[in-house]
């Protein structure tokens, strides 16, 4: 899980501090984690205001309960689990937006089996394109622009990388269903990123 | 193999979970298939690009949280 520390620093001696009720400890918990918690949970609910209020509520939440953190998994660890649940919960309840049909982003095949559409290559490795940072941030629109239900299953399996039985679990699917929906999800991306990296190589 | 089933079998054969049955039909299709060949780089390049896009390296990870946000934090945990 990508879940890392960003600066290295003494949990113990932190959440010491954190349970003497030490303001700076928890300001420095904030810190120190947030724009991580920040980026996920914006990557799970494709919107910057809604990960803010659920990063806020992840880290009250985190507070209230730091009697029952244990020792054994780490702090960071922790505080991305609670932040992705809180996503979750947040994106079962958020009024919905209407979403584009994943139907029409899969590919098509004519009756006798074949591909409808003949796929131009994309003549830039990959690696190349994602150097400039207008890909990057094209390719992230992309995936916020993908339907709730593969988008998060996107992000846990192959950005958060969880495995498919965690994914599942937290998202409440059976892990067929789970597997069914990346790989719509991976389908799906690249028709929307196909036009992009076609131009981008001509 | 026609390419529909292919398509079906990418994800399996993209993380080796294919059975050795199916990944001879399936090899054997890519060979004589320059679209489904075509399709399977893309389809890898995809994965592939999300991770970039959204990584640790990524220039869309801050090491820190907006000023404003640490600020309504810390008031809502003294509300609580
Ligand atoms: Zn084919």
């Amino acid at each position: 899980m990508s879940s890392a520390t960003p600066v290295d620093l003494d949990e113990a001696d932190l959440l010491r501090r954190l349970r003497a009720g030490d303001e700076s400890a928890f300001e420095q918990v904030v810190r120190t984690y947030g724009g991580r918690l920040l980026a996920v949970t914006r990557r799970i609910l494709g919107s910057e205001e809604d990960a803010r209020d659920v990063v806020q509520d992840a880290f009250l939440n985190a507070f209230r309960s730091l009697d029952r953190f244990e020792g054994h998994a780490k702090l960071s660890t922790w505080l991305h689990r609670i932040a992705v649940n809180a996503a979750l919960m947040k994106l079962r309840t958020r009024k919905r937006k209407p979403e584009q049909s994943i139907e029409s982003l899969l590919p098509a095949f004519l009756d006798d089996g074949h591909h409808e559409e003949r796929f131009q290559s994309w003549d830039e490795p990959v690696d190349k394109v994602m150097e400039r940072a207008e890909t990057r941030e094209l390719v992230r629109k992309h995936i916020d622009q993908l339907p709730d239900g593969y988008r998060t299953v996107l992000v846990l399996r192959d950005i958060e990388g969880l495995d498919t039985e965690e994914t599942a679990t937290m998202l409440g699917l059976s892990v067929n269903a789970t597997k069914i929906r990346l790989h719509r999800a991976r389908q799906a991306l690249r028709t929307l990123l196909a036009p992009h990296f076609r131009s981008l190589a001509s | 193999m026609k390419c529909r089933e292919l398509a079906d079998f990418l994800m399996d054969y993209v993380s080796g979970e294919l059975s050795d049955d199916s990944l001879a039909h399936f090899e054997l299709h890519l060979q004589r298939c320059r679209n489904c060949h075509e399709y399977l780089l893309q389809y890898e390049s995809t994965i592939k690009a999300g991770r970039i896009a959204c990584g640790e390296a990524s220039d869309e990870l801050p090491d820190d949280i907006p000023d404003d946000l640490v600020k309504a934090v810390m008031a809502a945990r003294k509300l609580t």
